[in-house]
């Protein structure tokens, strides 16, 4: 017994550690955000500053144009997530329910398609942006990101899950397709649909290479961009690690919050399967 | 009314997946066949690449990657050589730390395991930049980083502008300096078995550790995904026996986890032979170039250097190289992948973290 819970105690503490581990650079950035320069490099590892500072959020919101990057990250993460969730499911529903020529060669198009990766579309992503005129521009940086693959095959794997049933009795009482999609198929699918929301929003708040190759003024920064700049220095001398911190305490916190917001969802991912 | 409820299907179907189709097709496909014309090509990145003052080189492009000798070939040979040691570093380290963390939070007797899950995967959702950001706050020379190395009476490197590599200190510290006349010379993509032998170097040592702290949380859950649906035969199998933990996890759990095992491994060499993010926020492949990839590098030659042929052609050879390490799992995959529903919870978990990773966290 006695060696049952000493070994109990011993993965107790060790996982406490790893814990540590993974939070503690997080709550090292937040404190850092909060110190003096001299202190933020003289003493890296304490969580508390020695005077608290909030000079570094104030110059982000004064000399450096983060509200503009702010805006446009939401700007963009709203389009592609809205317009993510619509087009995907459209299409997973069109691949799961509706009989039409072709369907099973789209199908595994697609499969084909999630495999390209995304740093080998840099280039070709941006010759295209290029030739259709919609460089450095909203549309460059959104549309292509507004359709993926996965979510498609997500979509379609859910429908797939629900009974048939229902959706025949509607079109018998004479709904037409999209009606029966949009009343009936769209709100059972409910979970699907948020799961697709938190992957799309996540990915498109994060997402960086993209909008290195389809955007080049600075009016167009996003977060992700605006706060590589700031890593690339343009700040003059110093290191300014509290800047640069805040900055990324900043760009964190949506994600965190939705995150937060949705963890059994998210993790969820995992519990279906554990009935006991 | 002759067609009944199935009426107007076929119009609609593809009505419904026509706005999908058009977008993938012209920021996908359409875009990949441009740009093997301009791999082939030797557009200067003025005007349109399909207009008259593009013409066509044959394979040049390719041949000064692989075969010319020259700048090209060596700046390319020592991003494969990093981008090499990187992946071979990440890979099995972050699959064991994941099985590792998913074994342990999977166990029922555990109290808190919400805790501890969200603790492991939080710094999945955070973006590359954010993170890389504050691992460059961590590992600077007076940063935390160095801090506990200094309790351990550890003089830490100053990180991020130490390009040596780590084989080469290791040899170091037996006298040997400077290449050994065997290894001067002769490797292949113009860089000297001494250079391929060097190692990752310091700097890379880092990226390595941001790599794993990333992305073990995300595969911790496609293992948690494989252990559950696995979880009660192995109980059973395991009380029949009555076998101790360790026993149980490598006679048992291991052998049934080998499809998800196969799964983590392959999405981990696609996602570890893409490093992009990372290299641009640490300055573009300083120090030495010890931190240049294939994908930073194809940008770099191609945004920068102008020379598009060069970058597009170096994008389609790490394609080809992802493409066939995808392939290769597969293969691998092909015969001992059974059991339709958990083949659907993985298909599911795969779609579900690939569209995360796709952004470039990993």
């Amino acid at each position: 017994m006695t060696k049952l819970r000493a070994s109990a105690l011993a993965s107790y503490v060790m996982l406490v550690i790893l814990a540590l581990i993974y939070i503690y650079p997080f709550l090292l950035s937040l404190a850092g955000s909060f110190k003096t320069d001299a202190d933020a490099t003289n003493n890296p590892l304490s969580l508390l500053p020695q005077t608290w500072s909030f000079a570094a959020y104030e110059r982000l919101f004064t000399q450096v144009p983060l509200p503009l990057w702010a805006m446009n990250s939401v700007i963009i993460a709203v389009i592609v997530t809205l317009g993510r969730v619509f087009l995907d499911s459209l299409a997973g529903y069109a691949l799961s329910r509706l009989q039409f020529r072709g369907r099973n060669v789209i199908f595994a198009g697609l499969i084909a398609v999630m495999a390209v990766p995304n740093v080998v579309l840099l280039i070709p992503r941006f010759l295209m942006i290029k030739e259709l005129g919609i460089y450095d521009s909203y549309a460059g940086m959104i549309i292509p990101l507004m359709v993926d693959a996965a979510g498609i095959f997500i979509m379609k794997q859910f429908f797939e899950s629900i009974p048939v049933s229902i959706e025949e009795a509607a079109r018998i009482d004479g709904a037409g397709i999209f009606r029966t999609f949009w009343t009936i198929v769209l709100p059972m699918a409910r979970p699907a649909l948020v799961t697709l929301f938190i992957l799309s929003f996540q990915g498109s708040w994060n997402e960086f290479a993209h909008f290195i190759i389809s955007r080049q003024s600075t009016d167009l920064n996003t977060l992700t961009t605006g706060v590589a700049s700031l890593f690339s220095g343009q700040l003059g001398s110093g290191n300014q690690f509290p800047l640069k911190l805040a900055a990324a305490v900043l760009m964190t916190l949506p994600v965190a919050v939705l995150f937060f917001v949705f963890q059994r969802k998210i993790m969820s991912t995992t519990e279906g399967a554990e009935k006991g | 009314m002759a067609k009944g409820i199935r009426g107007g299907e076929a119009g609609r179907g593809w009505l419904f997946i026509s706005p999908a189709l058009v977008i993938i097709g012209l920021f996908l496909v359409l875009p990949i066949l441009l740009a093997v014309w301009v791999s082939f090509s030797d557009w200067n990145g003025l005007g349109s690449p399909l207009s008259g003052n593009t013409s066509f080189v044959g394979t040049k492009n390719y041949e000064k990657l692989l075969v010319d000798p020259g700048l090209s070939q060596r700046d390319f040979g020592t991003s494969i050589r990093n981008n090499f040691y990187y992946v071979i570093l990440v890979v099995p380290l972050q699959t064991a730390l994941a099985l590792f963390l998913a074994v342990q939070v999977n166990r029922r007797i555990l109290k808190a395991r919400g805790f501890f899950r969200t603790a492991f995967y939080f710094p999945s959702v955070t973006s590359s930049i954010a993170i890389t950001g504050i691992f460059i706050f961590l590992f600077s020379a007076s940063g935390a980083i160095n801090a506990l190395l200094g309790w351990l009476g550890i003089n830490g490197p100053n990180w991020l502008a130490d390009p040596r590599g780590i084989f080469h200190n290791f040899v170091e510290l037996f006298g040997v300096h400077s290449a050994p006349t065997a290894l001067a010379a002769g490797g292949p993509l113009g860089i000297s078995w001494w250079e391929w032998l060097a190692g990752p170097s310091v700097a890379m040592c880092m990226l390595i550790v941001l790599a794993i702290f990333t992305t073990s949380g995300t595969f911790m859950l496609i293992f948690l995904a494989g252990l559950q649906s696995i979880g009660a035969e192995i109980d059973e199998a395991a009380l029949m026996d009555g076998t101790g933990p360790f026993r149980k996890f490598f006679s048992i759990t291991l052998p049934m986890l080998k499809p998800t095992l196969f799964t983590v491994i392959t999405l981990g060499l696609i996602g570890t032979w893409q490093l992009f993010d990372q290299v641009y926020l640490t300055g573009g492949g300083a120090p030495g170039k010890t931190l240049l990839t294939p994908a930073y590098l194809s940008y770099e030659t191609s945004f920068k250097g102008l020379n598009w042929g060069q970058g597009a052609a170096m994008a389609f050879l790490l394609f080809l190289l992802i493409v066939a390490l995808t392939l290769l799992q597969r293969y691998i995959l092909r015969d001992r992948h059974k059991g339709e529903k958990l083949d659907k919870e993985m298909q599911r978990q795969i779609a579900l973290h690939a569209s995360v990773t796709k952004g470039g966290t990993s």
